[in-house]
């Protein structure tokens, strides 16, 4: 049953993408052109590493805010902030003030690890894009898997202790398959999120050098409004929804699983 | 003693982390608060008396006009969405109809769908419709970015209005006008602050859409940034009091209303 409820899901998916083009030179133009095998690649790329690093921060951070630490509460405010502070905004500081060679902080405080004067937007784009969306979504994955860890009842890790077990055993045995589902949620709703980057990208690197950290979203936008070329535009957009679909048929089986749980509570 | 060594210890950590994570921010301030010399030195300047000048030039430049086109397009696609999303939500959760599931799927996946992949259509529309560089065309788009999840998050709050209720305010003879203003709204209030930060926070931050369908007349405050990376010269306090004036309601908003984001930001599934 559920099957042919996501084969419907996905059908409505596709239906505005697909709307959109008539034949399938675009598409077969695609399956060929070196600029969107580059773009998916960099998309990939991209959203796995930005996924990975942050829910790794985030579950390192959301067990310190979890744990008996002083200012709780006042922590995890200032944490928020990178995640509501607007994208372009957020950008352009990390760009011009933190990471400029010149003028920037970074550069003059990594002087004397021999780091000084290295001009990270240009030499390491992808590792600054990557960064920089780190720094944005470490904190989205901490709210989530702190709210799974405040879900735990504290006896039950207690009891384990009281039985010998150390905490690290603890934390594998008992806390990691209670905050799994909540991993999952966050890095899939993240995915869906970060798939989409565009704001940085075109604040900080502008798809550039070259097309080194071009994603599929800029590349669309490059070639809708810069080449003007609105069919092969489309067929981006369908690549884009494919692979979204991917994901989010993922995400929404993890969403209705903790729907069901809570509801059995 | 033990105990408590371990306490400072692990809060030492955290609020390296914290403070590592947050610097960007607390710079954002700093860099705002200086004058343009100081923002561009080599090396950085630390210290520094503060000054406002740069936030007021900012404020009176050209920003403003900006800055009011954000709010518009925000608060006016949230209240639509609030108008669009609880009757909707209502009927979901309150008096499901045939294939409830099927239309909640339905709704969520527009949601999902990437906005590069409708950018094309809706881009002809608007020129269609002559609405490019309009604000209603932002209203709109946001309007519909934003009620699927509204109506999630209001569903997720309205179920957990015991059944009961309804029954006795029915027995009683209330009317469905009734219904709603007398139990819906006030129970669900959290929900509607909810609903109404994630609106919030979406469009208010929202640039793809912007920065394509809008240029001049309807541009929106991240659009101001941009003009920053493109022919400004080194302007960085002002970037720096632009980019805190631009992030402040979201801030704001997302600070007050913390406990309503995470349920937010999960479509209810989170509490």
């Amino acid at each position: 049953m559920l099957t042919i409820y996501y084969s419907f899901f996905n059908w409505n998916l596709l239906k505005p993408g697909s709307f959109h083009f008539s034949g399938l030179d675009n598409y077969s133009a695609l399956l060929t052109n070196e600029s969107i095998r580059t773009a998916v690649l960099n998309t990939v790329v991209l959203t796995v590493a930005v996924i990975a690093l942050s829910v790794v921060l985030g579950l390192a951070i959301a067990s310190l805010l979890n744990s008996e630490v002083f200012g709780k509460g006042f922590m995890r405010t200032l944490m928020i902030a990178p995640f509501l502070i607007m994208p372009t905004a957020g950008a352009l500081i990390w760009k011009d003030t933190l990471l400029n060679p010149i003028f920037g902080l970074l550069p003059y405080l990594l002087t004397p690890f021999g780091l000084g004067r290295v001009d990270w937007v240009n030499q390491y784009p992808m590792v600054t894009v990557v960064v920089v969306e780190v720094w944005r979504w470490t904190p989205f994955m901490m709210l989530i898997i702190l709210a799974g860890l405040q879900s735990q009842n504290p006896e039950i890790l207690e009891a384990a202790r009281v039985d010998g077990a150390s905490a690290l055993q603890a934390f594998r045995r008992i806390t990691l398959p209670l905050v799994r589902p909540f991993i999952e949620l966050g890095a899939l709703l993240g995915s869906l999120f970060v798939v989409q980057t565009f704001d940085s990208i075109y604040m900080l690197t502008f798809g550039g050098p070259g097309e080194d950290t071009t994603n599929l979203p800029f590349l669309l936008y490059i070639v809708a409004f810069q080449g003007f070329s609105i069919g092969q535009a489309s067929a981006i957009g369908v690549v884009a929804v494919i692979i979204t679909i991917i994901v989010a048929t993922l995400a929404l089986r993890t969403l209705f699983s903790i729907f069901q749980v809570e509801a059995r509570r | 003693m033990v105990g408590m060594r371990s306490k400072i210890l692990w809060s030492v950590v955290g609020w390296l982390v914290v403070f590592v994570f947050f610097f960007p921010v607390l710079w954002m301030w700093l860099e705002g608060l200086k004058t343009e010399p100081q923002a561009a030195s080599s090396p950085p300047t630390i210290l520094f008396v503060p000054t406002l000048s740069e936030f007021q030039e900012v404020l009176s430049g050209d920003f403003p006009p900006f800055f009011i086109n954000s709010a518009i397009a925000s608060i006016a696609s949230t209240l639509l969405v609030l108008v669009f999303g609880l009757p909707a939500a209502y009927a979901l959760a309150i008096r499901p109809v045939k294939k409830s599931r099927d239309v909640l799927f339905f709704f969520i996946s527009t949601r999902f769908l990437p906005f590069a992949a409708s950018l094309v259509p809706l881009y002809l529309l608007a020129r269609d419709l002559q609405l490019l560089d309009n604000i209603l065309a932002l209203i709109l788009i946001y309007t519909t970015i934003n009620l699927p999840l509204g109506v999630w998050l209001l569903r997720s709050f309205l179920l957990e209005i015991p059944p009961d209720l309804f029954e006795a305010a029915r027995v009683d003879g209330a009317g469905f006008r009734h219904e709603i203003l007398r139990i819906v709204v006030p129970l669900i209030t959290p929900g509607l602050a909810a609903t109404s930060l994630i609106c919030l926070i979406f469009s208010w931050n929202e640039f793809f859409y912007a920065v394509n369908l809008t240029s001049s007349v309807a541009a929106t405050a991240p659009l101001f940034l941009v003009s920053f990376i493109s022919g400004r010269g080194l302007f960085y306090a002002k970037l720096a009091a632009a980019a805190t004036l631009a992030s402040l309601p979201v801030l704001l908003a997302g600070w007050i209303a913390q406990k309503q984001l995470i349920r937010g930001l999960t479509m209810g599934a989170v509490k």
